[in-house]
């Protein structure tokens, strides 16, 4: 059976993802990851005794591309379309770093 | 000393010189206009697919065989989530259940003792853009989103910062002699985190572990290290507990400080990369992969000491960067002498690099024109005196039995040409003449020297002396 989701559970995933979620719109999201988790479960009822896991869909096996660079010139089309740019660069607000590195 | 043992893991990322990324045909290249290296795939456009690169397979297994890993022939991609403007599709690619290679190693020696420092497991990832950071905003280039990475995790095996130290040289000449990365730290494509912790002797348990950063050299990397096993022994000492921190290594005090307290573990949600086809690494590609690769440091000291007769120590500092040894190996096989090879990379060559603080790839310097050189000292047409110039001359890019020739430069051995010369001497230095026949020798040396002026250093000095004695003795 489905595992109940808690609110806390909730509020952790938004801030993992950077979002903001009032107390309000916290039931609201808690019923709708309710039911996206219960999809899984009708998904688990398929018996796939035997079935080897698997993280790939297609029987697609040592498909690459060879070492070639392309450049395929796009750049000014993807920075017409951010929300905003300077001398080439997107601009965004400024972020605390705590990125990987 | 103290009744703690270091526990020390490190965590290596080595950026491959592959052409184009990862998961997009995009080049790889840097230094050029921000974002002019990217396309709808890095910028993580919706509906695109992302395509393996069989360079970043192929130079991932050159990487786990030079480290002596187990090369796991299932691997797959995971997807690591996370929200940050460097990486635009708010996950990287990496590898987490089913890496590309597992447990490595690789040899150090500290203190004279040898110890295989194990390697948990190495995966290939791809890597972020870059911020640059102001007041009111940042900025963001893609350019490098996308680069190829190789992340190497150390076992927690390294129980002091001198081993770290070892084991991050050991670690970079392995990777740089299979010529997938330059792994240079000064220029990001080799980037270390360090975690470090102490416990008391005996105790099973790991200590709670700090995470170090801006550790931007081996050197840093080792005394930041220190000072925190340190730091950490004082507080435990005195009944302190250590946190679960970030600390970042103060380049000018040689202290670290607190960045920030974890709370609780890191949560990237990893699950299975579906975008991307299965990868079979058969016994028969790995082969043809090995192949490929380029001799190891170990075989060419090996080589070095046994077929080329050059010594221990000689062979050991050749074999510190690939250049340097693909170099000296282009000299012999163009017929230098591998002794006087040696001699002139440690000492000329080196001196050279390191008053100009340039990579030898990066030099006019050629194996094919310091052979010649080298040739010509063999064969007696310049003293090791004049190759100083000629060096020089070298080190300009010129071709040198061209430039002996234009600065007429060539020793003079003949006998007819020089005992004009000796004569000459002869007359004008009577008191000396005098003096080498009553038997004091050094007199023989102001004559020589002499000779020298006259030829403006051109004279082969031990043809001189000799025919200067012979004529004082008549």
């Amino acid at each position: 059976m489905a595992e109940k989701i808690s609110e806390e559970q909730v509020k952790h995933v938004a801030e993992l993802a950077k979002l903001e979620i009032s107390d309000d719109q916290l039931p609201y999201f808690t019923k709708q990851l309710e039911q996206i988790i219960g999809l899984f479960d009708t998904l688990s009822k398929v018996d796939t005794t035997g079935v080897e896991p698997t993280s790939s869909v297609t029987d697609q096996i040592n498909v690459m591309r060879e070492d070639i660079a392309e450049n395929w010139h796009q750049t000014q089309g993807l920075l017409d379309n951010a929300p905003d740019t300077q001398d080439g660069y997107i601009r965004v607000p400024t972020i605390i770093d705590e990125s990987e590195d | 000393m103290s009744n703690f043992e270091t526990t020390i893991g490190l965590e290596v990322h080595v950026e491959l010189k592959t052409k184009s990324k990862i998961f997009s045909p995009s080049p790889v290249e840097f230094g050029d206009k921000p974002n002019s290296n990217t396309n709808v795939i890095d910028w993580g456009y919706p509906g695109v697919l992302p395509s393996t690169n069989k360079g970043v397979v192929e130079d991932g297994i050159k990487a786990a065989l030079a480290l002596h890993a187990q090369i796991e022939p299932h691997p797959h991609f995971d997807r690591k989530n996370y929200f940050y403007p460097d990486n635009p599709k708010a996950y990287q690619i990496s590898q987490s259940d089913k890496p590309l290679a597992h447990d490595g190693w690789v040899e150090v020696e500290v203190d004279g003792k040898k110890k295989k420092i194990g390697i948990a497991e190495m995966h290939i990832e791809e890597d972020a853009g870059k911020l640059a950071h102001e007041k009111e905003h940042s900025f963001v280039d893609l350019n490098r989103q996308g680069t190829p990475l190789i992340e190497i995790v150390s076992k927690p095996e390294i129980s002091s910062p001198k081993e770290a130290y070892a084991y991050l040289e050991e670690l970079r000449k392995q990777i740089q002699f299979t010529g997938v990365s330059d792994v240079k730290m000064e220029e990001g494509s080799m980037r270390v985190d360090v975690n470090i912790s102490i416990r008391p002797v005996g105790q099973k348990k790991l200590g709670t572990k700090t995470e170090l950063k801006n550790l931007n050299s081996f050197t840093y990397v080792e005394k930041g290290l220190a000072y925190e096993e340190q730091r950490q022994q004082r507080v435990l000492m005195t009944g302190g507990t250590i946190g679960q921190e970030t600390r970042r290594f103060d380049e000018n005090t040689g202290e670290t400080v607190l960045m920030r307290v974890k709370e609780g573990s890191d949560d990237y949600r990893y699950f299975p990369e579906p975008d991307l086809p299965a990868l079979d690494i058969s016994d028969a590609w790995i082969d043809s992969i090995k192949k490929e690769l380029p001799e190891p440091p170990a075989k060419r000291r090996d080589r070095y000491v046994n077929e080329l007769g050059i010594t221990d120590y000689d062979a050991m500092v050749l074999t510190q960067t690939k250049e340097m040894s693909d170099f000296f190996d282009e000299m012999v096989k163009d017929g230098a002498d591998p002794k006087l090879s040696a001699n002139y990379l440690q000492g000329d060559v080196n001196g050279y690099l390191n008053d100009n603080q340039v990579d030898l790839q990066n030099t006019k310097i050629t194996p094919k024109n310091l052979a010649t050189m080298i040739k010509l000292i063999m064969n007696n047409t310049i003293s090791s005196k004049l190759a100083k110039k000629v060096f020089k001359g070298i080190t300009e890019g010129k071709e040198p039995k061209k430039f002996v020739k234009d600065n007429g430069m060539v020793q003079v051995s003949d006998p007819s040409e020089l005992q004009p010369m000796i004569d000459e001497v002869i007359s004008d230095n009577p008191q000396s003449v005098e003096d080498f026949n009553n038997g004091k020798d050094r007199a023989i040396g102001f004559l020589v020297g002499q000779i020298m002026k006259k030829t403006h250093g051109k004279a082969n000095p031990q043809v001189v002396n000799k025919m200067l004695v012979d004529s004082m003795k008549k």
